[in-house]
């Protein structure tokens, strides 16, 4: 395997507090050292004015293969993944079979090793076939490599299955995830409710229903002392109980998808499906909690969310459209556009919560460059200024609403197990 | 080109430079120029058909499409009349015997429907927004006849013609829109309709019905009729949309009767000229008992009629807008 170089570029790794010009070295699909006066090797990649991160690490991704193949498959949606600078990904059992037999988990990781792209950990269902009624086999599901739970998009909508799953999850240390939303609160929701649904005439999304199901799943967590990991969070009054909760020291990690970073809900004044997410795009001052929850680490890991969907199923009246954007090859762009240049987070944090953070909820061997560990790496351009086009994603769906959109940064080089799987 | 008045016995004045609007989506988009556009040319229309009986020939060789994907009646007759008084002719379609029913999309059936050489489509849907789907994906205008509880321009429009007709002008006025505002189409598009032609407005009913949040859009929000009554000069009496609710917001039919029913006592503290109005179907004994639905103060049937007169003006000002495009 031919030795790569990259020579000048900022290398920040969060992981050993790593932020420093130098360069590093890449033997035998492993990161053999950071430093200067390194020599040389096969390949040299010259990265001054760039950043060289650990490679991103994305922890909320549907696949949708097997089952629907017309949204995206396990080789699309990992170039995708490449596209957008991310070298590894976990992916949602939402798919048709689900994900709840060990057959199911192996292939997926045979599809995944066959298009030979990032590499790809499975989320194994909580329970048989995502109905929220019975168990599945977390235990053989983990044997055979699944490493984590969770029934997103669908809630664990019954409490006492999620807490017998939390409990059992315990012995084998693995992270249960969790989308907090009371189905109840939200039935036939379109968007976040507030003063633009109402003038809309769209059903709501209240904030009640993430916020009552995030404090039940946070007491549960700290009960069981089990590991949950809050995904989609959406809402100040779930940053809140979730500060408190790591406060007091419950075990938990949580994460929010970009687009609720920087979109509110008069974007769907429109009536443009591809807005329609779940959670919704909420108000300003949501947006300002989760902000400020992400500088203080109370939010620890940014997701893609990406759920891609074929353009017929958006193509359609708003409540008949399916939730979901196709947003891991924007993720970044729209993270330092959004996050970066306008002063909330810097590079280090940023990267944390696209790296370091993800690896460490789902507790993968990833998101890191210390020497010895498998070079995965992406290279950051943080100035390139580029326009999004839906056409050129790798995604087979285009369900975004940023299409033509300018952006700022953009993963330029991508190296997975010290192969480089993209430059620009 | 524009359209011209070209039938020999009336003179319709021309679509002025200002209208430059193909379709009809919501009165919420609309400038206060828009409005009275309208309004001018259904007072127009109406006097120039004899009260919206004769005929004239100003939509002659144009082809109006009903598209209601949810029932109606009113206003799909209502449209049809309009369109046919006008001198178009009328294409209907209903969504339980179309392509609808056989998998086809939304879109597809209007693309379709417009390939029959359509100049406009009369939408009704139930779900918010799918008139301006449309809108974005044909050639041809599109006229909101409904969208969920959206909007109902055309609806806002009539109950507009018709306190203008009755007092002359809107500016000034204290109207109250009263019962279930969270599911009404009528209430949202009588909201924008009347704020921008400077009426005060009063949204009246169950706590459970009548966001907190129109305060932020300059409405009065008010959970009792009975105060509120003595200040108005118009009362739009909405019908619970029982249709659109998940969960029950009041106890029961009876209770709301007895806090927001319309009736004879509640008349008493009524000025002297109060306008008794309501978007239909009534509902007898709910929200307005009969000797106020029939009595002195209703303009119910005048709602009915000048619905007529504001479609004609609709559909002429569209396709017109249309053809300059």
């Amino acid at each position: 395997m031919p030795s790569i170089i990259i020579r000048n570029g900022r290398i920040i790794d969060p992981s050993q507090s790593l932020d420093e010009v130098a360069d590093l070295l890449i033997q035998d699909g492993k990161i053999a050292a950071i430093g200067t006066d390194l020599g040389t090797a096969d390949k040299e990649i010259e990265a001054t004015g760039k950043i060289v991160s650990p490679g991103l690490v994305d922890t909320h991704v549907q696949l949708r293969e097997p089952g629907f193949e017309e949204d995206e498959t396990i080789e699309s949606g990992t170039a995708a993944a490449i596209n957008g600078g991310f070298t590894s990904i976990a992916c949602l059992p939402n798919t048709s079979p689900t994900t709840d037999t060990q057959a199911q988990v192996q292939f997926i990781q045979q599809k995944a090793s066959q298009a030979n792209n990032c590499h790809v950990f499975v989320i194994a269902c909580v329970s048989k076939n995502r109905e929220g009624q019975e168990l599945a086999e977390m235990g053989i599901l983990a044997q055979a490599g699944a490493v984590a739970f969770s029934d997103a998009p669908h809630p664990l909508q019954k409490t006492d299955l999620f807490r017998r799953a939390l409990e059992y999850s315990r012995m084998f240390d693995v992270p249960i995830l969790d989308h907090p939303e009371i189905p109840e609160l939200s039935q036939s929701g379109l968007m976040h409710s507030g003063s633009i649904s109402m003038v809309l005439g769209l059903s709501g999304m209240h904030p009640d229903s993430e916020e009552l199901a995030t404090g039940r799943d946070l007491r549960l967590a700290e009960t069981t002392g089990a590991r949950l990991h809050l995904m989609d969070i959406s809402t100040e009054g779930s940053v809140e109980l979730i500060r408190r909760a790591k406060g007091r020291g419950v075990n938990v990690s949580s994460e929010i998808c970009i687009a609720n970073l920087h979109l509110t809900d008069e974007v769907m004044r429109t009536f443009d499906s591809n807005y329609k997410v779940n959670p919704p795009l909420r108000s300003q001052s949501h947006i300002d909690a989760c902000i400020a929850g992400l500088q203080d680490g109370t939010i620890d890991v940014i997701t893609s969310g990406h759920a891609p969907r074929a353009s017929e199923k958006k193509m359609t009246e708003l409540d008949q459209a399916p939730f979901g954007m196709s947003q891991i090859e924007i993720t970044l762009g729209l993270a330092i556009t959004n996050l970066v240049v306008p002063g909330h987070l810097d590079f280090p944090t940023l990267i944390r919560k696209l790296s370091t953070n993800p690896a460490k909820a789902l507790k993968l061997d990833k998101g890191t460059l210390s020497v010895g560990t498998t070079a995965d790496v992406t290279i950051i351009d943080p100035k390139v200024t580029w326009k999004v086009d839906s056409n050129q994603f790798a995604s087979l769906s285009t369900n975004t609403p940023f299409n033509e959109l300018t952006l700022t940064g953009r993963a330029e080089t991508v190296i997975v197990d010290g192969t480089i799987k993209l430059q620009r | 080109m524009k359209v011209t008045a070209t039938d020999s016995a009336v003179d319709i004045s021309p679509v002025p430079d200002t209208w430059q609007r193909r379709h009809l989506l919501g009165l919420e988009a609309l400038s206060k120029d828009d409005i009275l556009t309208l309004l001018h040319t259904a007072v127009e229309l109406k006097a120039a058909t004899g009260g919206c009986r004769d005929k004239l020939s100003i939509l002659q060789g144009k082809t109006i499409a009903n598209m209601f994907f949810e029932n109606s009646t009113r206003t799909r007759n209502s449209f049809s009349l309009a369109a046919r008084r006008l001198g178009a002719d009328t294409v209907e379609f209903s969504a339980s015997s179309s392509s609808l029913s056989k998998g086809e999309t939304l879109i597809d059936t209007a693309k379709t429907i417009e390939a029959m050489n359509v100049d406009a489509m009369v939408v009704r849907h139930s779900t918010p927004g799918s008139p301006h789907l449309l809108s974005q994906n044909v050639g041809c205008s599109i006229l909101n006849a409904g969208d969920g509880p959206h909007e109902h321009p055309t609806q806002g429009m009539l109950d507009i013609m018709t306190i203008f007709e009755q007092r002359g002008t809107l500016e000034g006025l204290t109207v109250a829109m009263v019962g279930d505002i969270t599911y009404s189409r009528t209430a949202r598009s009588n909201i924008w309709g009347l704020k921008k032609l400077g009426a005060h407005v009063i949204v009246c009913g169950p706590s459970t019905l009548v966001s907190k949040a129109w305060e932020d859009f300059g409405v009065e929000v008010s959970y009792s009729l009975d105060n509120i009554i003595p200040r108005c000069d118009v009362l739009n009496l909405l019908r619970i949309q029982f249709e659109r609710q998940y969960t029950r917001p009041f106890p029961s039919v009876r209770e709301y009767a007895f806090l927001y029913g319309m009736n004879r006592k509640r008349m008493e503290q009524a000025k002297d000229d109060i306008l008794i109005m309501a978007p239909g179907p009534i509902n007898r004994g709910v929200e307005i008992t009969p000797d106020v639905a029939d009595g002195p103060h209703s303009v119910i049937l005048h709602q009915v009629t000048n619905g007529i007169a504001v479609r004609m003006a609709a559909l002429y000002l569209t396709t017109s807008a249309n053809q300059q495009a």
